[in-house]
């Protein structure tokens, strides 16, 4: 039986000469096994057009296999790629290392979210703060039920939350929010930005309910409206205004 | 924190009535003994010293109590943290009250 030594050689039609190179600079960091990170150096050729999660996954087919990224649609839609990138929350499939305007370009794991391996993190914090401020239509009847067949609404009913809908629960806005990265139990940007997004939805009906759930001590008043979270939104989403105008609700200057 | 805002804006009218009322003597004037003695048997500004100090004494024990939730959490602790705040906030109010009673009782 033959020994393997090494990593294969993987057969690839796409060559890696390039006239252009970067140095793209890799944290790998294993909690199981490691006490802190390093970060592995690789020479990456790129284009014009070739995004940070290209050049990643340049380096796991043709330096270390091993490298850990969470990847999916590779066009800003599944929200699976975010990372810190030259030290900003963004998403790399959305980002062009032709913007970045660097020879040199860091890749981190995000910010304020436990470590799986290397660049993955796990997004169970989040998602449970999404969850616990029901993010869907809370009503009484259904479409089903109504003689209308639909919840008509306006377009300046749809304008007050449609910008809000646009989340794609990336994480980068929690990675970037100062308070997450001292509150282990603030609710964060994302879930509140949802909560504003189906609290000014005109067909909802759990507004009270929603309202009372991040009115509480790690709730919507940790926010110190730093606003980073609104800066660093792929999809142009601005959770910061949206937590500032649920806090117009709790006031009373809202109905 | 609606407690928090609401007493952030009632000490600012307060304090801003206080301060225009000290600058209708002299700064040195007013701090003379005789001076606050009398500013303090005078019922009205009394109360109104009184409201400032609870209302400066709640957003302050408030901001801290909140700054000491942010930097670190736990069941205890937050409970810890609470009722520590709210005790030294009595205190402060009690040692601040009885300047004044004390005063008005004649002890002084």
């Amino acid at each position: 039986m033959a020994q393997v030594t090494s990593i294969a050689e993987e057969q690839t039609s796409t060559p890696l000469s390039s006239s252009k190179s970067i140095t793209l600079r890799i944290s790998r960091y294993n909690p199981k096994h490691d006490d802190s990170s390093i970060f592995m150096e690789f020479t990456v050729p790129y284009q014009k057009w070739t995004t940070v999660l290209e050049a990643i996954l340049d380096v796991k087919k043709h330096f270390d296999h091993s490298v850990a990224v969470r990847y999916s649609c590779r066009q800003a839609t599944c929200g699976s790629c975010g990372m810190m990138i030259n030290g900003k929350p963004r998403l790399a499939c959305f980002t062009k290392i032709s913007e970045l305007n660097s020879n040199v370009i860091t890749v981190e794991p995000m910010s304020n979210f436990p470590i799986i391996r290397d660049l993955a993190v796990k997004f169970e914090r989040m998602f449970d703060s999404h969850h616990k401020i029901k993010p869907y239509l809370i009503r009484d009847d259904t479409e089903l039920e109504s003689d209308a067949k639909e919840f008509l609404q306006s377009p300046k009913e749809v304008e007050q939350y449609i910008q809000f809908a646009n989340c794609i629960k990336c994480g980068l806005c929690n990675s970037a929010c100062p308070t997450m990265a001292t509150d282990s139990s603030f609710v964060g940007p994302q879930a509140l930005a949802q909560a504003y997004r189906y609290v000014a939805d005109s067909r909802d009906k759990g507004k009270d309910s929603r309202l009372k759930m991040i009115d509480e001590p790690h709730g919507i008043w940790r926010c110190h409206f730093a606003g980073s979270c609104s800066q660093v939104c792929p999809k142009g989403v601005d959770p910061a205004m949206g937590i500032q105008l649920l806090r117009g609700y709790l006031l009373g200057f809202r109905s | 924190m609606k407690i928090h805002y609401g007493t952030a804006i009632a000490a600012v009218a307060l304090v801003a009535v206080h301060v225009l009322m000290r600058l209708t003597q002299g700064f040195a004037e007013s701090l003379e003994y005789e001076s606050v003695l009398a500013n303090y048997k005078f019922v009205p500004y009394a109360i109104m010293l009184e409201l400032i100090l609870v209302l400066l004494s709640i957003h302050g024990f408030n901001g801290l109590r909140v700054i000491l939730l942010e930097l670190k959490q736990g069941r205890i602790y937050e409970k810890a943290v609470s009722y520590g705040c709210l005790a030294a906030m009595i205190g402060l109010i009690a040692y601040g009250s009885r300047t004044i009673i004390v005063v008005n009782m004649g002890l002084v």
